[in-house]
């Protein structure tokens, strides 16, 4: 446990003095960058990992709360109202894609979710006269919250890492609720929850909103990151992206999404560098990381780690049998 | 008058193509449980192989026809390869094999704009078929109803393989009950490779035969993608009949939504779906809910 502890306490200090042991500004908008996908990751998590309904369509989501942001911002409101109204319209979304598509789960999540989610993106593509179509819509300032701007990579860093933090603590409390615990029981057995008195839809339903909420805030990050916002954030891919970043690091676990996040994004950063090929990447891990180590990174680099640990710990213990069939 | 019987026109062959596309990933669909997601992919790569041919890429054309029957050929020995190689290894495993074919068709989509570069390729129409036919006032391009012809055949084909045949009924038992089949002697996994390979194919087909309507171009297997999967969700899975209805409602949808509403086409192509996902969620004529 203490070991336990000095980690994330070396973690925490890692993560606060990032913008001094960075070589440049470049690499710390990247850090940013893995920790907005990183609360992404984890809100996608909340279904894919501890609800155990996969969903296609969270780029969707992402994107409507960025476009809900910048188009208030276009209008001409102020920051507070963009964010709020950013909020709500991102987990209204989210009410809306639950109560269509947890009809039913498995394979029809993930075809409801994915369905929903290019409709989202055909309405950013087309709805020209909303979205600007192609050419997206810019976000000409950062917000500056009690006179701190953000328009530095520092400041903008430590936003998102106060953010990134109370997330991460959130999820914490979250998977140890009792809630928490339930939501773990419908994924795991759905008709004994439902036997034992535990409405089963509902939790799901609320399980949607959590994850709603903090596809919304990174969204807001997102846009106010990049300062731009356009279709092609909401397409296939993206959801596919930020899945992989759920599920190469680990389905339900805390650690597993947001490392998934730093790989992703540091592969994606560092190979779009010299290489035009990053799909092809993309899918190609994809496809070794379902056929090779399902569980993903950390539960599968734990599990090898425990191995190892055994074998150093018990060498006397009865050698291997030689020969066995 | 005449802009409303063109536009039924265009509607009946994009159903017709649909058709080609939707019917493959609705026997897959209905036999493997499982949303090809690389169907979309399947359809580019073989308007990208035919195209190749047609337009001689590689320093000698070919006749159409051929360049689509070869097209088609590649392209289902490539289905069968994935599944034999790749989806076979997670048997029962259905997430595990979404997210494969999702991985597939991100790798298949790079590939085409690795090979084939990102300028659109267009695919002259087949000698014969460029003319008009006059029908009273308005005037038809002779290769759409070519289109709407080709699509009614491969339908009856399909139907006479599904309904007359013995593979056809290993196949129906098999989308009905897999483990049953399984009990009475059908190889039920072998019937999966050439089922894949089978939806491969004519995905592929379609592919080529919309080349000289739609082009070739990098972007093409994520337009499709999706309205193969409403097609299915909308007529129901592993049903023939579904995916023919549903191909033309869809037809319909597409074109007149385009013509009308082009701000809210997507929107408007995607809400049959959630209607019947809300009232029949095993589709039009589907046999089960996904």
């Amino acid at each position: 446990m203490s070991a336990r502890l000095i980690a994330l306490g070396i973690a925490f200090v890692a993560l606060v003095s990032v913008p001094y042991w960075m070589p440049g500004d470049y690499y710390i908008n990247v850090a940013s960058q893995i920790l907005f996908y990183a609360i992404f990751a984890l809100g996608l998590n909340v279904l894919v990992g501890y609800a155990g309904l996969v969903s296609l369509g969270h780029a969707g989501l992402f994107g409507i709360a960025a476009y809900a942001t910048a188009y208030m911002l276009q209008i001409g409101y102020g920051h507070s109202a963009a964010i709020v109204v950013a909020l709500i319209v991102g987990i209204a979304s989210m009410a809306v894609f639950a109560v269509l598509s947890l009809r039913s789960t498995g394979i029809g999540f993930i075809m409801i979710t994915l369905a929903l989610g290019e409709i989202l993106w055909g309405l950013a593509y087309r709805w020209i006269s909303l979205t600007g179509g192609d050419n997206g819509i810019n976000v000409r300032l950062r917000p500056a919250p009690f006179g701190f701007s953000l328009t530095s990579p520092n400041t903008f860093y430590y936003t998102t890492l106060v953010i990134f933090l109370l997330s991460v603590a959130a999820m914490t409390v979250f998977v140890r609720s009792p809630f928490g615990a339930s939501l773990m029981g419908t994924r795991d057995q759905p008709r004994r929850m439902n036997a034992l008195g535990y409405h089963v839809w509902m939790i799901r339903f609320y399980a949607c909103l959590v994850s709603g909420l903090l596809t919304a805030v990174s969204g807001i990050l997102f846009v106010y990151y990049t300062q731009f916002i356009s279709p092609q954030t909401l397409a296939l891919t993206s959801s596919a992206e930020v899945l992989l970043m759920v599920i190469s690091g680990g389905a339900g676990t805390l650690l597993g999404p947001m490392v998934g996040a730093a790989l992703v994004v540091v592969v994606k950063t560092v190979v779009s560098g010299f290489l035009e090929r990053w799909n092809f990447l993309l899918g190609a891990i994809f496809v070794a990381i379902v056929i090779l180590m399902p569980e993903g990174l950390v539960p599968g680099s734990a599990r090898l780690w425990r191995l190892a640990w055994r074998k150093m710990n018990a060498p006397a213990k009865a050698p291997a049998p030689e020969g066995k069939p | 008058m005449n802009f409303w019987l063109v536009l039924t026109v265009n509607s009946v062959t994009f159903g017709g193509l649909l058709f080609l596309l939707s019917a493959g990933f609705s026997l897959i669909f209905g036999l493997m449980r499982i949303p090809n997601l690389t169907h979309g992919s399947l359809f580019m790569l073989g308007a990208y192989v035919g195209a190749t041919f047609v337009v001689g890429l590689l320093g000698f054309q070919l006749n159409f026809w051929l360049a689509a029957i070869l097209a088609t050929l590649a392209v289902a020995a490539f289905g069968a390869l994935a599944e034999r190689l790749l989806l076979r290894r997670l048997p029962g495993d259905q997430l595990a094999q979404v997210l494969v074919t999702l991985g597939l068709s991100f790798m298949a989509a790079d590939f085409c704009l690795l090979v084939w570069g990102g300028d659109p390729l267009n695919v002259a129409t087949p000698a014969g078929l460029g003319g008009f036919v006059r029908v009273g006032p308005a005037v038809f391009p002779m290769y759409r109803l070519a289109i709407i012809v080709i699509a009614t055949v491969v339908a009856l084909g399909l139907w006479l393989l599904l309904d007359r045949t013995r593979l056809g009924a290993m196949i129906r038992a098999g989308v009905d009950d897999p483990d049953m089949a399984r009990v009475v002697g059908i190889r039920v996994s072998q019937l999966f490779t050439i089922v894949f390979a089978l939806g491969a194919g004519l995905a592929a087909f379609a592919g080529i035969i919309g080349g000289p309507i739609l082009s070739v171009y990098p972007g093409l297997d994520q337009d499709m993608l999706p309205l193969a999967l409403v097609v299915v969700i909308l007529g129901g899975s592993g049903s023939l009949l579904g995916s023919f209805v549903g191909s033309i409602i869809i037809g319909f949808i597409y074109n007149f939504g385009q013509a009308l509403l082009p701000e809210l086409a997507y929107f408007v192509l995607f809400m049959p779906m959630l209607l019947v996902l809300l009232l029949r969620p095993q589709g039009l004529f589907g046999r089960h809910v996904p």
